[in-house]
């Protein structure tokens, strides 16, 4: 049996979904973008322009709900399939767009350079709990303009994974997509295999910005993946109850999925969100506070019962550290995550309130990923029963050691995590240096960093690429990117 | 008990309508709007500030006592500006252009009002010359601007450089916050300060205009 958690009892849910779709029915959403409300006015919806206001209608929505794919599959650089968006599959991704990086050898953040995006990209194709990367931080010595687009760039170059990512503005969607045609060759084959996945935000309450809504609509006319990330911030900009604020991030969900799906019928997207209370001491937005995770566990449910692949900002921590908090915050996320079944978890690496990523603590986090993965196969009998000839082997041989049952299901059964997580009696912990955790996973990473091997991207395309963003670049008064190593 | 001090306790509960109705009766009483600014409404809210900052009290709280205040100000502003008192200070926010992030922003501007000040805000997506215009059309005693991302808090610089070639840096101070920048960033741009949230705003605002 699979271990699962719920929160959403049977009547909540639905009456949840029926009054995020009467808000939309009767107040509707605001939309800054003329051609979407035209088009949502086009499928019935009531517009006015002057104040940018869509009402919804319930055919809309329902209309958005039969078209959109309930499951969907990533594929890598190279084509293959990598991640399986279905059903109850629960897949890691690291948290994603960090304005700063917590640098090991100082334990200070600063902002973050190309050579630390490239040891994170490699990193990323040694961790193995982590089916997909991200674009988890903006190197800061490339031209603003180009941040967004330039980590797509580098993730592309350095690991084969497929990529979360998203753009900033309205203008990097068209490089952020060409960057993918290179890779997978036309649209057709993009269409087929995606390879990374959006993340666009409404801002709540209830409002799509010109640059995410139009984000969602070209996505859509490619096909491209998105993730609806709705913040409703409980007791702020949303009512302090977890039930009020479900309300609000299911109307919100479901307005974006009306503009992609009305825009291309059948565009994957993904029933996502980083909602979280409103720390009113501190005026913060705590990604690891215990509602903020069982907002995105119910939500999860939501998304579940409308029969759509989901996703959540959740297994992350709002400490500045590596230390304690970090580790029960992102393991208390990432094993509700995992027991509620969430498709997508952009979690690991992350500190700080979504702003600070450490590579030390992705590490650590493939860790609780490959733990929590193990959880969620459950208890299961393995030719265990009748047990009694095992007992007099065992009692025959003393051990059971190299019992032909034990090399079958070792692996199986216990999982076993890198040296990063101590397990040491203490003699040998001291004698093995007495390292610190942080010492231990920056350890690990350098160890993952020398046995790097690059992807199998054609020669063609790594030009394609690298043509592509310099041309990018140059547009923008950089005529040289920086160096990278190879 | 004094009414300024009713002022400034009905303040502190969050009570506007008792504010506002002792507002009025001070103002019957002749009691000098100044002092009823001062030792009323604005004492009230440092000790609000204060009980805030050691989380003896929560934000809803905070901006319970801000709409107390204003609805005391709402009462003595006619007159602040018929003896010519000034407020206790002027501020332009906005967000940078580019950025569509304002929560932080928005919650800047409520402190900042709540503690006295006159708060022009500009909204988000605020270009250059719209911040430079609106400081000097204003006569600001300062501009604050917010940025939540890499990529647009760069646009602070520009708003600075364009403060100086219309000869009012120096002259208005400038704030900066959001996620992304820091005091060092701060001082690399030429900002005046920088605030990690609206009550150290106030604080280093009211410091700025002390001697005003
Ligand atoms: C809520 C939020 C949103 C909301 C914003 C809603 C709104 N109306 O503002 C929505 C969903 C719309 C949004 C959109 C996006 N966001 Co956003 N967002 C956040 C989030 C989670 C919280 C920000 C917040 O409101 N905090 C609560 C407030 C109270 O705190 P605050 O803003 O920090 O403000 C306080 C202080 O900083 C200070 N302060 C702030 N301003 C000022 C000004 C002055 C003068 C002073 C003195 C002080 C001061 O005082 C405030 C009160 O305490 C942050 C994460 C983070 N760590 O900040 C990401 C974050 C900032 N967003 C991010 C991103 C990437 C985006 C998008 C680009 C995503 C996308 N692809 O669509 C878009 C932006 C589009 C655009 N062009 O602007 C990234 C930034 C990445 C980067 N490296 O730059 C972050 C860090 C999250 C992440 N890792 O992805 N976002």
């Amino acid at each position: 049996m699979r271990p699962t958690v719920e929160f959403l009892e049977e009547g909540l849910l639905e009456r949840i979904v029926s009054e995020a779709i009467d808000i939309l029915c009767k107040i509707g959403v605001e939309i800054h973008n003329k051609p979407v409300l035209e088009m949502l006015a086009d499928h019935g919806a009531d517009v006015r322009m002057d104040n940018y206001r869509a009402t919804l209608t319930e055919k809309i929505i329902n209309k958005a709900l039969v078209s959109a794919p309930s499951s969907f599959k990533l594929y890598d650089s190279m084509g293959n399939e990598a991640v399986d968006l279905s059903e109850d599959n629960v897949n890691f991704t690291p948290g994603s767009a960090a304005i700063n990086i917590l640098d090991y050898e100082t334990g200070k953040i600063r902002k973050p350079t190309t050579s630390d995006y490239i040891r994170y990209a490699k990193l990323m194709t040694r961790m193995d709990h982590i089916a997909s990367q991200s674009t988890a931080f903006i190197p800061a010595d490339v031209e603003a303009k180009i941040s967004d687009s330039y980590r797509l760039f580098l993730s592309l170059l350095y690991c084969e994974k497929p990529v979360v990512t998203g753009a900033f503005t309205i203008d990097a969607f068209e490089i952020m997509k060409d960057l993918q045609l290179a890779v997978r060759g036309s649209g057709e084959e993009l269409a087929k295999k995606p390879l990374t996945i959006f993340s666009c935000c409404p801002t709540s309450p209830l409002k799509w910005s010109d640059v995410t809504s139009q984000n969602v609509v070209d996505c859509a006319k490619y096909m491209i993946p998105v993730e609806y990330i709705a913040m409703p911030l409980a007791g702020f900009m949303s009512p302090v109850t977890l039930v009020g604020t479900l309300v609000q991030h299911t109307a919100e969900t479901l307005s974006g999925l009306a503009i992609s799906q009305l825009t291309n019928p059948g565009t994957p997207v993904l029933y996502g969100g980083s909602p979280a209370i409103f720390d009113v001491r501190y005026e913060t937005t705590p990604m690891g506070a215990i509602e903020t995770q069982m907002i995105d566990c119910a939500y999860n449910e939501i998304g579940k019962y409308l029969d759509l692949p989901t996703q959540a900002y959740i297994g992350l921590s709002d400490a500045k550290l590596l230390d304690a908090q970090a580790g029960l915050e992102t393991s208390i996320g990432a094993i509700l995550a995992a027991l509620s079944g969430i498709n997508n978890i952009s979690g690991p690496g992350m500190l700080d309130f979504e702003s600070c990523i450490s590579l030390e603590k992705l590490v650590l986090d493939n860790q609780i990923c490959g733990m929590t993965q193990r959880l969620i196969r459950g208890i299961v009998p393995k030719e265990d029963f009748p047990m009694i000839d095992r007992m007099e082997e065992l009692l025959h041989e003393q051990h059971l050691l190299i019992s032909d049952h034990t090399m079958k299901y070792l692996n199986e059964e216990h999982f076993m995590p890198s040296q990063t997580i101590d397990r040491a009696n203490r003699s040998r912990y001291e004698e093995e240096g007495g390292l610190t955790l942080n010492q231990r996973a920056h350890q690990e990473a350098e160890e993952h960093l020398a046995g790097y091997k690059k992807p199998g991207l054609a020669d063609d395309t790594v030009k394609d690429l690298v043509r592509l963003m310099e041309e990018e670049a140059k547009k923008y008064g950089m005529d040289k990117l920086p160096e990278r190593e190879e | 008990m004094d009414i300024l001090k009713q002022i400034s306790e009905s303040l502190q509960k969050g009570d506007h309508e008792k504010v506002a109705m002792l507002t009025s009766q001070a103002i019957e009483e002749k009691i000098p709007v100044k002092k009823i600014l001062d030792e009323g409404l604005i004492a009230g809210m440092n000790v609000v500030g204060e009980e805030f900052k050691h989380h003896r009290i929560f934000l809803p709280s905070v901006l319970l006592a801000a709409r107390a205040m204003y609805a005391g100000m709402d009462l003595i502003k006619p007159l602040m500006i018929r003896d010519n008192i000034p407020t206790i200070g002027k501020v332009v926010i906005g967000t940078i252009k580019g950025d569509l992030h304002d929560i932080g922003k928005n919650l800047v501007g409520i402190m900042l009002k709540g503690a006295g000040f006159e708060v022009i805000d500009l909204g988000n997506d605020v270009t250059p010359d719209r911040f430079v215009q609106a400081a000097k059309d204003e006569k600001a005693d300062a501009v604050g601007m917010s940025a939540l991302l890499t990529t647009t808090m760069t646009g602070m610089k520009d708003v600075i450089e364009l403060m100086k070639s219309e000869g009012i840096y120096g002259k208005i101070k400038v704030i900066i916050g959001g996620a992304p920048v820091n005091r060092e960033f701060a001082e690399q741009i030429g900002a005046d300060s920088y605030a990690y949230d609206g009550m150290k705003a106030v604080e280093i605002l009211k410091e700025y205009v002390k001697d005003k």
